[in-house]
């Protein structure tokens, strides 16, 4: 028998031969993938505000064309102070809420329905394509005269306007659940209910959510159209009045106001998503 | 319960698939069906199975399945379609939930199954954390689970690697060996095809006819990796595919 020992080369480092060159191979890979890093963002709010504040000090940015941002915040505690900024709030969380809860509701009821009966996506999609592109707050008037001008005529263009982004994304979102996994219910002979329910549903959620974020979005818009008519308090009739009066310290605490609401809804969405999409990352 | 295939053919719009095919799946055997890709095996399957109509001809349940049989035709699939959201023992009782098994008793089939594909220990794992020799063992407890009285694995371990292809063919033999189960077992590899097969089916291209059916007596159990007689067979049944394979590679997709 041959000595057959496994042998592992030794490790040596490569000589410099003369007139070869030796060099490291260069890195080419990285990049594309993304980091999370929850201070860029905010850095990039303080800097914007303090570049503002300092601008409207110093007289480079004229008054008439920014607030000074700590202006604003004297606003806003102002508004907090005199309890009025509940006034505003209350109001407008309750529409924002009936409205989107009603429109994304129906809108995922739909778009499942959409995505699972071929007569109805016939039936349906042309005509939630026609109406998707309606810009919502031109139709005001006509949720006036049917709902009045109270209450429901608000929550009536809030619904419709999460509504349409909402279908579109849930029925896109049943679409993309993998075929296989429901052949493989088929096969165990489970009920078309118990299909819908725990695979076609789980399956879509991550579409239906990312759906979400946009269309509460777009409640969010729609609050301050909705407020334009026959609203006394509320986050939109409080920006409207300051637009109108040039009052732009008021108009920024309302706005701000608004990209809190913004910032909230979606955090608050990827909450859930982390919750319910556990099985994912 | 034996299923008979009787003299099924299948046609896709003008395209014929199967054609004449006739094959007894007698209880107590797992059968091979080995062809080249494209002759209809996995078509075949589905007939098997009801998840699609034969043209012509019929599938045919030779007598009642065991009452106990939730599930009596089975399927283990390629891309083992286990639900991401859930756990192993969720996908496990997924199964089991519309079939009103709840509670202790569920908890005693799904221990049952997990430990006889020794995935005990990942219970609570979710099928993203699995190697893919796990998540077929999973898809195969999920099977097991129903009591079927036939399995219709479709090239179960074809998306493994063939380390994890070796552990997952042991694991079948020893399954078969405590408790002999029905299967129809296709695939394209001949060396599984010879480790598990009693008899093995020799599919030609399209359109997929019998070519020969090869029967093995040698006991499951007692096939190991290297025998003379299996790599015998193993190079007959590579003769008869050899020409099939070769020519069903230069057809265009759409012809």
């Amino acid at each position: 028998m041959a000595d057959l020992s496994l042998r592992s080369e030794p490790k040596t480092v490569p000589a410099n031969k003369s007139g070869v060159n030796v060099g490291r191979v260069p890195f080419r890979g990285g990049g594309f993938t993304p980091v999370s890093n929850r201070w860029a963002g905010v850095a990039v709010f303080v800097v914007l505000i303090a570049l503002i504040e300092w601008g409207t000090r110093s007289g480079f940015i004229s008054a008439l064309t920014l607030p000074k941002p700590s202006d604003v915040w004297a606003t806003f505690v102002e508004l907090y102070t005199s309890g009025q900024l509940a006034n505003h709030m209350v109001p407008s969380i309750t529409r924002l809420i009936v409205g989107a809860a009603i429109g994304a509701s129906t809108g995922i009821a739909l778009g499942v329905l959409i995505g699972l009966f071929s007569l109805v996506r016939a039936g349906l999609v042309p005509l939630v394509a026609a109406i998707f592109p309606i810009p919502k707050i031109a139709l005001l008037p006509l949720f006036v005269i049917w709902f009045g001008i109270d209450e429901a005529s608000k929550y009536a263009l809030i619904a419709f306007g999460t509504f349409t982004p909402t279908v579109v994304a849930t029925y896109g979102a049943v679409d993309n659940v993998d075929r296989s996994l429901i052949r493989m219910g088929q096969s165990f002979s489970l009920t078309w209910w118990s299909i819908v329910r725990k695979i076609v549903l789980p399956g879509a959620m991550p579409g239906i959510l990312s759906g979400l974020r946009v269309s509460l979005a777009i409640a969010i818009i729609l609050l301050v159209a909705a407020e334009m008519l026959g609203a006394e308090y509320g986050i939109g009739a409080y920006i409207l009045q300051a637009g109108s009066l040039y009052d732009l310290e008021r108009l920024f605490v309302g706005v701000s106001i608004l990209s809190v609401l913004g910032v909230t809804v979606s955090a608050a969405i990827g909450l859930i998503e982390k919750r319910l999409l556990r099985w994912r990352s | 319960m034996d299923l008979h295939v009787e003299d099924v053919t299948h046609r896709y719009g003008p395209m014929t698939v199967l054609d004449g095919i006739d094959l007894p799946v007698p209880a107590g055997e797992i059968i091979c069906i080995v062809g080249p890709s494209g002759c209809g095996k996995s078509t075949l399957l589905r007939l098997l199975g009801g998840l699609e109509q034969p043209t012509a001809g019929a599938i045919r349940q030779i007598g009642a399945a065991p009452a106990d049989t939730l599930n009596p035709l089975t399927y283990v699939f390629q891309d083992f379609a286990l639900l991401p959201w859930r756990s192993v023992s969720g996908n496990v009782s997924l199964v089991l939930e519309d079939h009103k098994i709840a509670g202790a008793e569920q908890q005693a089939i799904i221990d049952d199954v997990l430990a006889r594909t020794k995935l005990s220990d990942f219970a609570d794992a979710l099928p993203r954390q699995l190697s893919g020799g796990m998540k077929q063992r999973v898809a195969i407890a999920r099977a097991l689970a129903v009591r079927p009285a036939v399995m219709l694995m479709d090239e179960p371990l074809s998306a493994l690697d063939s380390q994890t292809r070796e552990l997952l063919m042991d694991d079948l033999i020893g399954l078969w060996t405590r408790e002999p189960f029905t299967a129809v077992y296709v695939t394209h590899n001949l060396a599984e095809a010879v480790r598990l097969g009693h008899a093995i089916v020799v599919l030609s291209r399209r359109p997929g006819r019998i070519r020969e059916i090869v029967r093995l007596d040698t006991p499951l159990a007692d096939r190991q990796m290297g025998d003379v007689a299996l790599e015998q067979v193993q190079r007959h049944l590579w003769q008869l595919m050899r020409e099939e394979a070769e020519a069903a590679d230069k057809e265009l997709l759409d012809g």
